[in-house]
């Protein structure tokens, strides 16, 4: 594996101070979150009272079965609406309008959230003035907004994979009598089934992290999770957030390692079986 | 060297009274105004192993995928059987393909994948079982049914390939590259078992290949394709033994090639050109000759000798052993003519010690009779 | 091809769902903002003055545009906001390239773990890393220790709410948008290429200039512009962890937005930043066409 004889140890310090750069900002406030005392950086002893506190938070919890019902709707049908995106970009051929759509499709990706934002909230006003829906904003418009924004990156993995597929088996069915609309569901849809499950956690995630997005086109009634950490963090550090964090770090731990076994398992006996 | 289908009437292509089981007219597939398929014109029989030969982006693959269906011509028609094929999906044909990269369904075992077709014909279950199990007998994976493909070894995915395509039962068989991607030993291997299910079957093949070797041992007649055209058609010897062109002629194995010109009033005598040596051929009748042609000499034909070869219409030649390989059953050499000329010969080593063991530089006289010219026009 | 209804039905809502879609939650919005943007601002709902009036008939005014250029705030928003993205897409490279070379180099088994490690804090929420950094960057924050301990200062320094802190915070969370497009690259690298190098008396220095580096700038160029076109609307980062000067053309949006309620002067600041972000977005598209063409 050594190509090259020369400075492992160089690459080997900047691969050291790279992860320790990522890793120390959130082992350091997961550390806090335990620190007994009001004042942050303050290490007065041990203590699980923020998690108590949490727990306590109605606020807190409300915005994140807010935010949990949003981003599971937003990216559901964002998977829905973006694998059909790709399905059109891949296999339709030229069809009218291929160059807007195309354009449109990748545009979110590289939008600032505030002009997304801005805009469907100007969209939303404008609908409710002109044909009295949406009544007001809430939760139905920042999903809405979710979709439009996340179906761009649940696109793009779908596209991925479908333009590595062998075409040879779309074909092969076709050939076999099968029409395309069967095509679609007999092949196509099990073989990018795995890369619709990475584009929906994709979205997912993007949902529960967003905050501008959804500052905008919110209502007073309304506050996604981001919203009210960043309400509670703009005035300051707060011990409870600390907690909060450790909490959803465990989380994504916990199923990164859950997934992490499960496709070693899946590998496993796949091989077991060829054996 | 091959048999044409034992259901088949044998050589129905010489039988005028015949008649085609496909028929291609005038067809044409352009990409972007690139001719891909420009102008074939062919005519297969039922039963036979037909090979479309030709090299990398000849339109070899284009014709089978208009064959197919999964192209729409740009002109010209097909006729399958009778039937018309213009504006028919590849869902409504009845061909079946065998793809280069098999196209195995990788979430389907192996007996859903050869039940695919016939479920989508909606058939009965029980027959489908029966059919299924027919046909994995038929290819030798009956112990595999339920394996998915990817536990299966690149022959096993297709043979797998091949037993979907026959579920069907199409009319004919489209095969793309069928033994490009195994190993020397396991083509030679299916090579045959193609033969011996195409004869049990009688179904016609249709085979796409770039191997001439292939071809020859595989099929009943042989189109040679060259930028979109069709260059030759006939059985393998006719395309072996009387190419119609330097391109067929050079695609086919090794051959010598010497450019002449009639001597005056005598078609049967060439002077070369470049050696100004007199080569004997068999008079060609019919069109008038261009003022230049060439002879096609296959090294094989020519016969190496220490003493001065006689006889009547041999065309003679004089000159050293450049360089010579040994192949264990047969050798090559190249000599060099005294005027300059490489040629080629090959000459089997029919005994262990051959009394004609050629050494390096040793002069020899070369010779063929006149039958062994190819006159080549073009 | 076909001529079935169902089929034609199908290949319809393929297309036609997610186009319609977007034309009226992506496209009909931006038409909108354009629109408004060249609206006044009116007290009222909606805040701006109609786009026709029965008296005035079809109103459109450049006063919006005509302000930006006036007031320097807006200037001074964009330059900065075009100077720390560029800053920090720039510091992302310098620490993400031996980073991603690292991985690549790296024996086969430790590569998907190093990767995983890099993807692995953009799943946790982008708006905590942020925030981790405020504890970090604090008067009694982590950094501060450190720096007092080893007695490079003697009293806590001024961190939090400085353009430092933005810096900081970009590269922190933008970091492995630099890096996996950058290994994707070097990880395509044939490594014959390097030995034919070596093989030909390149020292291995030599190699990485001669053949890494040149065949490694689409990855670059990639990586740059993920990190690049995102910083330069940052809001998050500038407000929570910038100081009030650190004016970045997201966060000056989002306060003429909020706090002055400009709704015409908030769509015009909107429609030049996209019109800013238009070079950097074809250059990228551009490359990666270009990307997939090499590697083809």
């Amino acid at each position: 594996m050594k190509r090259q004889g020369r400075s492992p140890t160089f690459l080997f310090s900047c691969l050291c101070f790279g992860f320790a750069f990522l890793y120390i900002p959130i082992l350091v406030m997961i550390a806090y979150s335990f620190n007994d005392s009001r004042l942050v950086s303050v290490w007065t002893g041990f203590s699980l009272r923020w998690y108590g506190a949490l727990w306590e938070n109605e606020q807190i919890i409300d915005a994140a079965l807010l935010s949990l019902r949003i981003a599971f709707v937003s990216a559901t049908l964002a998977t829905a609406l973006g694998t059909l995106a790709a399905l059109a970009i891949t296999r339709m051929g030229r069809f009218r309008g291929r160059t807007l759509f195309s354009g449109m499709l990748a545009a979110p990706l590289v939008m600032p959230e505030v002009i997304t934002g801005l805009s469907l909230l100007m969209l939303f006003v404008s609908l409710e003035g002109l044909i009295g829906w949406p009544l007001g904003r809430g939760a139905d418009t920042i999903t809405i907004a979710h979709i439009t924004f996340s179906m761009a990156y649940a696109a793009v993995v779908v596209q991925a994979r479908l333009t590595t597929m062998d075409r040879a088996l779309e074909e092969a069915a076709m050939d076999l009598g099968c029409r395309p609309m069967g095509v679609t569901f007999d092949i196509i849809l099990p073989l990018i089934a795995p890369a619709m499950l990475s584009g929906w956690l994709l979205a997912f995630t993007l949902s529960l992290d967003d905050l501008v997005i959804a500052s905008f086109v919110s209502g007073p009634e309304s506050s996604t999770l981001p919203m009210v950490i960043y309400s509670k963090v703009r005035l300051g550090i707060t011990p409870d957030v600390n907690a909060l964090a450790a909490v959803i770090v465990a989380i994504v731990g916990i199923g990164v390692a859950i997934a992490g076994w499960l496709m070693a398992r899946m590998a496993r006996t796949g091989a077991g079986r060829s054996a | 060297m091959s048999q044409p289908g034992g259901k088949a009437p044998a050589n129905s292509w010489e039988n005028p009274a015949a008649e085609p089981f496909i028929r291609i007219r005038n067809l044409s597939k352009t990409f972007d105004g690139f001719p891909a398929v420009d102008g074939v014109s062919l005519d297969i029989y039922q039963g036979e192993l037909f090979a479309i030969l030709g090299g990398s982006g000849c339109g070899k693959s284009t014709l089978l995928r208009l064959l197919a269906g999964f192209e729409t011509p740009t002109a010209g028609e097909v006729v399958i059987d009778g039937v018309d094929m213009a504006g028919r999906p590849p869902f409504e044909r009845p061909t079946n393909m065998m793809f280069q990269s098999y196209a195995v369904f990788p979430h389907y075992t192996v007996a859903d994948n050869v039940a695919y077709g016939l479920r989508k014909e909606g058939l009965g279950k029980a027959e489908i079982k029966d059919r299924v199990a027919e046909l994995l007998e038929l290819v030798q994976l009956q112990d595999f049914a339920r394996r998915k493909p990817r536990q299966l070894s690149g022959g096993q995915q297709q043979r797998v390939a091949l037993a979907r395509a026959l579920a069907k039962r199409p009319k004919v068989l489209l095969l793309d590259e069928p033994l490009a991607a195994l190993d020397r030993n396991l083509r030679e291997r299916t090579q045959f078992e193609l033969m011996n299910i195409q004869d049990k079957l009688g179904i016609t093949f249709i085979v796409v290949t770039h191997d001439q070797e292939e071809a020859m041992t595989l099929a009943t007649r042989i189109a040679v394709m060259d930028a979109g055209r069709l260059v030759q058609i006939g059985t393998p010897t006719e395309i072996y033994e009387y190419p119609n062109s330097r391109f067929v002629a050079d695609f086919f194995g090794a051959i010598n090639l010497f450019e002449g010109r009639v001597e005056a009033g005598d078609p049967s005598r060439i002077v070369c050109a470049e050696t100004g040596v007199l080569i004997h051929a068999e008079p060609i009748a019919g069109q008038p000759l261009p003022e230049t042609l060439f002879v096609a000499v296959r090294p094989e034909k020519i016969r190496l000798s220490r003493e001065v070869p006689a006889g009547e219409g041999m065309t003679v030649m004089h000159g050293t052993v450049e360089d010579l390989a040994y192949y264990g059953n047969h050798s090559v050499y190249r000599v060099r003519t005294d005027q300059g000329k490489l040629v080629q010969v090959s000459s089997p080593n029919a005994h262990r010690s051959a009394e004609l063991a050629l050494e390096w530089d040793e002069p020899i006289h070369l010779s063929w009779p006149r039958d062994c010219s190819v006159v080549l026009t073009e | 091809m076909t001529t079935a209804r169902p089929e034609r039905l199908w290949r319809r809502t393929v297309a036609g769902v997610p186009y319609l879609w977007l034309l009226v939650f992506f496209l009909a919005p931006f038409a909108i903002v354009l629109r408004i943007s060249f609206a006044d601002p009116l007290i009222g709902q909606p805040p701006f003055t109609p786009f026709y009036d029965e008296a005035q008939g079809i109103q459109l005014t450049a006063d919006n545009y005509r302000f930006l250029t006036e007031d320097d705030l807006y200037w001074v928003s964009y330059l900065k906001s075009v100077r720390i993205a560029a800053v920090a897409t720039l510091l992302c490279l310098l620490i993400g390239y031996p980073m991603a070379y690292g991985i690549a180099r790296a024996r086969a088994v430790w590569r998907n773990v190093l990767l995983l490690l890099v993807i692995l804090p953009f799943w946790t929420s982008f708006l905590l890393r942020v925030y981790a950094w405020m504890g970090m960057l604090s008067g009694q924050g982590v950094v501060n220790k450190t720096l007092l301990a080893l007695g490079l200062v003697d009293q806590p320094v001024q961190i939090l709410y400085t353009d430092l802190a933005v810096y900081l915070g970009i590269v922190y969370t933008y970091l492995p948008f630099m890096i996996l497009p950058l290994y994707a690259t070097l990880e395509r690298l044939d490594g014959d290429l390097l030995d034919a190098a070596a093989d030909l008396g390149g020292r291995p220095r030599q190699a990485f200039l001669d053949i890494t580096l040149p065949l490694s700038v689409p990855g670059v160029v990639a990586g740059s512009m993920l990190v690049f076109i995102p910083a330069l609307g940052e809001f998050v980062i500038p407000s929570l962890l910038g100081g009030l000067d650190t004016l970045m053309i997201g966060r000056t949006l989002y306060d003429e937005f909020f706090v002055n309620r400009d709704w015409p002067l908030a769509s015009a600041v909107a429609t030049v930043l996209v019109l800013i972000l238009v070079l950097p977005i074809v250059v990228f598209q551009r490359f990666s066409q270009l990307d997939r063409e090499v590697t083809r």
